[in-house]
């Protein structure tokens, strides 16, 4: 009995417990990947046994689509390197560019409290601890643990999960946290003088070097303005398919040389 | 006369290890809380019926092996299972006189302290439902007893596990 309480105060104070850990997810993620075999089995025989016609309009309509982002990224490159080109004559250092890489979902925490995803990266492909974690429509998360063959990451739905933010329109900055339901963040410690208005968009502000800059991350849903409170109460929704997502993309940040 | 020790206690870890999986299965959102405590189930059922078989050792070794599985702090559902074990292992005897409904009460009060030490665990580090809604596996739990007490029973005999 003794032993189980020192087990719980242990990890709780240390994090002692990480590598082995890692070790022991080799055991686990087997179990994990049992279990997604019914999801897996579903999503295959979808898309293995449709008309051909859906397919062929999809594919039409993923050619028309592919053609419009490719247009959108056309200036990228010159866009770039004007951005360093200005960067430059304002002596501030060149932005670090971004590689991402593609993991897929194998499991999602079954306590319904906790916000983890389980990903089949790991270390083997230099995932590490504190990588932010994105979708198609804005942030995820990051990772919290890595193993061989496959990672865990938090949500930034989860109850112990802070962002620091800022509002895309004017750049003023706060920190969202994780409220414990998907589907919504809160924005503590906002004074109610802050030119914040519902439906503004809420993109990373890259302070605290774990979250690159200009991923968005929510979009403000409801401010209660109480007069009676120093403080607003915002809630925000996140932008990112949280629960729906089933491939997501790790981002890599390559250092620029640094200047002298 | 009993197949043997190994085998017996084969049988055994393959039922906590299907309870392991039919704990991680993907739930669609609305069911994710009404999700019953199977690895609990199959531990009061196991206790029960061999007491000199499962007990705090392997609630424990279960517990830590759920932790990883789910993700939280370690420790959490160890304490937990060691907890309701040694329930299970005082209440064996009344319970296996027990008529099937009077044991799905007595499974919906373990399965209910089980949920409540996890979320002390929880809150401890700031997470935890916010809601009575942490209750509702200690529920269909209960409901489920009669379920898993024929399919565990039958294994057991069937492969005269002692």
């Amino acid at each position: 009995m003794l032993l189980v309480v020192g087990l719980i105060t242990a990890d709780l104070q240390w994090n002692n417990f990480q590598r082995s850990r890692a070790v022991l997810d080799i055991v686990v993620s087997p179990i994990y990947w049992v279990a997604d075999l019914p999801t897996r089995l579903a999503e295959w025989t979808q898309t293995h046994v449709q008309s051909r016609a859906r397919l062929l309009e999809e594919n039409a309509r993923l050619r028309r689509e592919n053609l419009v982002l490719q247009g959108r990224s056309l200036q990228m490159a010159s866009l770039q390197a004007e951005n360093v080109r200005l960067r430059e004559l304002l002596n501030s250092s060149a932005l670090p560019r971004h590689d991402v890489l593609v993991a897929e979902l194998i499991g999602v925490s079954p306590d319904p409290a906790r916000h983890q995803l389980v990903l089949n990266k790991g270390t083997q492909d230099e995932v590490f601890i504190g990588q932010p974690l994105i979708d198609a429509r804005g942030l995820l998360g990051q990772v919290v643990e890595v193993s061989g063959g496959s990672s865990r990451a938090l949500l930034i739905t989860d109850a112990t999960h802070s962002v620091p933010v800022q509002v895309n329109r004017n750049g003023v900055r706060a920190i969202a946290e994780g409220s414990g339901t998907l589907g919504s963040l809160d924005v503590h410690h906002v004074s109610a003088t802050t030119d914040i208005v519902k439906g503004d968009l809420l993109v990373t502000s890259g302070l605290g070097n774990r979250f690159p800059v200009g991923y968005p991350v929510a979009v403000v849903s409801e401010i209660e303005r109480d007069p009676g409170e120093a403080f607003v109460r915002i809630r925000a929704v996140p932008t990112a398919a949280l629960d729906r997502s089933r491939h997501v993309l790790l981002v890599f940040t390559a250092q620029p040389a640094q200047k002298q | 006369m009993a197949d043997g020790g190994a085998q017996g206690y084969g049988v055994i870890l393959l039922t906590f290890l299907c309870a392991c999986l039919l704990a991680v299965l993907p739930l669609p959102q609305w069911l994710l809380w009404a999700r019953p405590e199977w690895v609990a189930l199959a531990l009061v059922y196991w206790v029960i019926a061999l007491p000199h078989r499962v007990g705090i050792a392997t609630a424990f070794a279960l517990g830590v092996g759920l932790d990883m599985l789910e993700g939280a702090l370690l420790g959490q559902n160890a304490f937990a299972l060691v907890v309701v074990a040694t329930l299970s292992l005082t209440l064996y005897q009344r319970l296996r006189v027990y008529s099937l409904w009077q044991q799905s009460a007595v499974v919906f009060v373990l399965i209910g302290i089980n949920q409540l030490i996890c979320q002390w665990v929880q809150n401890l580090q700031g997470v935890g439902a916010q809601s009575l809604l942490f209750l509702l596996p200690a529920l269909t739990s209960a409901l489920l007893w009669p379920v898993v007490l024929q399919v565990l029973r039958s294994l057991r005999r069937g492969y005269q596990v002692s």
